[in-house]
């Protein structure tokens, strides 16, 4: 069992994250935390001093994490965006997708399970940040968005 | 028709085997309930009152024979030996045992045919006009567009997790045979200086709380749709309710914050996602529309009908509409015989319908949001020896638009969520009313049954509409007059306290008497109500 995940190269930010009032208040923080129904785009300004991001999902089934993520990435973000809370096997490839790239969920993930996951789909529908060419690409690779 | 490609197969092929290793994880008790259910759901397999309840994908209700004639075998060898055509154009199987399920699934794929987003918090088939690329008024086949969709909302990775269920509709005509404004988002292909685009319409749809869409774009051309739509679902991700599911809909946010207020929303964050590279090229759409190229019309062919079978010929009046080329005709196939369940066919129907597909209509059937069927393509010559076929299996009521030709929702007999039952209620309306001339009088008619305040039956769009709700334990049944899900969309309006099963067929019957006195000439029913108002309906009901 896993209880923390990270796709990223060197360690992981240690550091507590707070909450993105106290953030946008004052604060020499680098990490901070988005809840559901928080702007993440009141972070932008601020993302050239930022090493963490964490969104938290209290439920697998509230999707704002995902815009939260994908909004961050679009805008540059570039350090760890971790996904916290109620993190399943089954979202993660999703969570990827948008950019996530560390997961600390709150029941530990079964490696093997999370490995089939990630690798059960070789080919993707969309184009997002995450670098992937999507189908259509591949279809048309002589195309500018190919 | 489209084709999968070996991506598109890969998918769900993948698929296949992600739900079997789901489900055995599951059988062996490895997954709880609590867990399985939004994995299974994710695949369209609700557990309903009786056994487990498989909704199949028919993208923009477009399917071959071949797959046609699966879901026949399949309803033979899985199910009690039916299946159940759905007002989203999907076809529903009530009584799957779990552990058929991945088996099923791998069936299906072998017919590029899956049940990918049928259920779940995310966007869901496509729909689309059942006269597609066949009617002669549309400005462009509606169904490229539909493809091009449903790609690009399979297991999208940001909207999955949506605050509740998002239904997309593509039409290309100025009749709107998919109550386009009744989706969360519909779009309606148009022509603007010679280039082809969509008018977006927003937050419309049935529910508790019903509403028909504004328009919301006036154009956004092919080039840029799926950026404006991840720009209009992003606004929604982020904003939608969702701490009361009945309020979750895209219909309430659009409502709550005002249209204008949704607009600048979305032009604000389409502004930035457009530049992202989002949009499939060009070349990408003009490759699924090849798919969708006419088929090889013979030249030359007569348009007469030898209509000296007075039995075939009042079909023919009301099951065959216009073709766009010289000598072909649409045929619609009744799902609604006087005695059946409404949507039901049987899998030895479904086999023959699959059959005339592949003999009369170039392959191809349809599936409409009224729960019949279409064979789009069929030469006038051959319309009396497929009628003859479909006067053998029980298919050839003819019944179309009119006061039988009901819409009901499966209702209490089988689904969880029910209050009362709509299929017995169905029957006796259609019983009350069946005889041909009687049906004839009355005219265009649309009949809608749900059998909870959830209105899969659409009974907000029902020139009559019909909800069944629980009484203290007892199943009482309001009804509505002048709602329309076509291209005048409107809702109906409750007539006042409801009625006892019995009590409504009787009400109903007074309606359209009040109708057959007050009509002028030329007016359907719902534009008598429109003229007249409820007024004398109550008094005929209630006085």
């Amino acid at each position: 069992m896993v209880e923390f995940l990270s796709f990223r190269d060197g360690e992981s930010t240690q550091e507590p994250a707070v909450t993105v009032e106290s953030f946008t208040g004052q604060s020499n923080a680098t990490a901070v935390r988005i809840e559901p129904g928080e702007d993440a785009r009141e972070l932008l300004p601020h993302l050239d001093r930022i090493s963490l991001i964490e969104v938290n999902f209290p439920g697998f089934g509230d999707g704002r994490g995902y815009s939260a993520a994908r909004i961050v990435r679009e805008a540059g973000y570039t350090g760890e965006l971790r996904a916290v809370g109620d993190v399943l096997v089954d979202q993660i490839v999703a969570m990827r997708r948008c950019g996530f790239d560390s997961f600390h969920p709150a029941r530990a993930l079964d490696d093997a399970a999370v490995d089939r996951a990630l690798n059960r789909y070789d080919d993707v529908y969309q184009k997002t940040i995450d670098g992937r060419a999507p189908i259509w690409a591949k279809r048309h690779p002589e195309t500018q968005n190919g | 028709m489209y084709r999968y490609d070996s991506y598109d197969q890969a998918i769900v092929d993948a698929r296949v085997e992600e739900f079997r290793d789901q489900t055995q994880r599951r059988l062996t008790g490895a997954l709880t309930e609590d867990q399985f259910k939004p994995l299974r759901l994710m695949n369209g397999l609700y557990l309903q009152l009786h056994a487990y309840m498989l909704r199949v994908a028919i993208p923009y209700g477009t399917l071959s024979g071949k797959q046609m004639r699966k879901l026949g075998e399949i309803a033979g060898k899985y199910d009690k030996g039916y299946g159940h055509f759905t007002t989203r154009q999907n076809l529903q199987y009530n009584w799957i045992k779990l552990a058929d399920a991945p088996d099923i699934l791998a069936e299906l794929a072998t017919v590029e045919m899956h049940a990918i987003q049928t259920s779940g918090n995310c966007i869901r088939n496509i729909s689309s006009d059942q006269y597609a690329g066949v009617s002669a008024d549309e400005v462009a086949d509606p169904r490229p567009w539909a493809e091009l969709l449903r790609q690009w909302s399979s297991f999208h990775p940001e909207f999955t997790y949506l605050p509740r269920k998002f239904k997309i509709a593509v039409i290309a005509s100025d009749d709107d045979r998919a109550a386009m404004r009744l989706h969360d988002i519909g779009l309606k292909l148009v022509e603007r200086d010679g280039v082809v685009g969509a008018e977006v319409y927003a937050g419309g749809g049935m529910g508790r709380t019903p509403m028909v869409a504004p328009l919301i774009r006036d154009f956004i051309a092919e080039d840029e749709i799926i950026s404006y739509l991840e720009a209009c679902l992003r606004v929604y991700n982020r904003y939608g309710r969702r701490d009361n599911k009945y309020k979750a809909r895209i219909k309430i946010l659009v409502h709550e914050i005002g249209v204008e207020e949704y607009k600048r929303q979305v032009e604000e964050e389409f502004a930035h996602m457009r530049e992202l590279g989002l949009n499939p090229p060009v070349e990408e759409l003009a490759r699924i529309r090849a798919f969708f190229a006419a088929p090889a019309y013979e030249s030359g062919l007569s348009d007469d009908i030898d209509r000296s079978n007075p039995a075939f010929a009042l079909w023919v009046d009301r099951q065959v509409a216009a073709h766009k080329a010289p000598g072909y005709a649409i045929v619609n196939i009744s799902l609604k015989p006087i005695d059946g369940i409404p949507g039901d066919a049987s899998a030895e129907q479904i086999g023959l319908v699959a059959d005339l597909a592949e003999a009369y209509s170039f392959d191809e059937l349809r599936v409409t949001h009224a729960q019949n069927l279409v064979l789009p393509h069929v030469k006038k010559a051959d319309l009396y020896a497929i009628w003859q076929k479909l006067v053998a299996a029980g298919l050839a009521e003819a019944n179309l638009d009119l006061i039988t030709d009901i819409i009901a929702c499966p209702g209490l007999d089988y689904c969880a969520l029910a209050n009362a039952r709509s299929i017995p209620l169905a029957q006796k309306i259609a019983a009350r009313f069946a005889a041909a001339e009687r049906q004839a009088e009355i005219g265009e008619l649309k009949l809608k049954i749900s059998g909870c305040i959830n209105a899969c039956g659409h009974h907000h769009a029902g020139h009559i509409g019909i909800l069944g709700v629980d009484r203290r334990g007892v199943e009482n049944f309001q009804l509505l007059l002048g709602g329309s899900g076509a291209e005048d969309a409107s809702l109906g309006q409750i007539t006042g306290p409801g009625f006892s099963e019995d009590g409504v067929v009787d009400a109903i019957e007074k309606v359209t008497d009040i109708y057959l006195a007050e009509r002028e000439s030329g007016e359907r029913f719902l534009d008598t109500y429109r003229r007249i108002g409820m007024k004398p309906f109550k008094e005929a009901i209630y006085g």
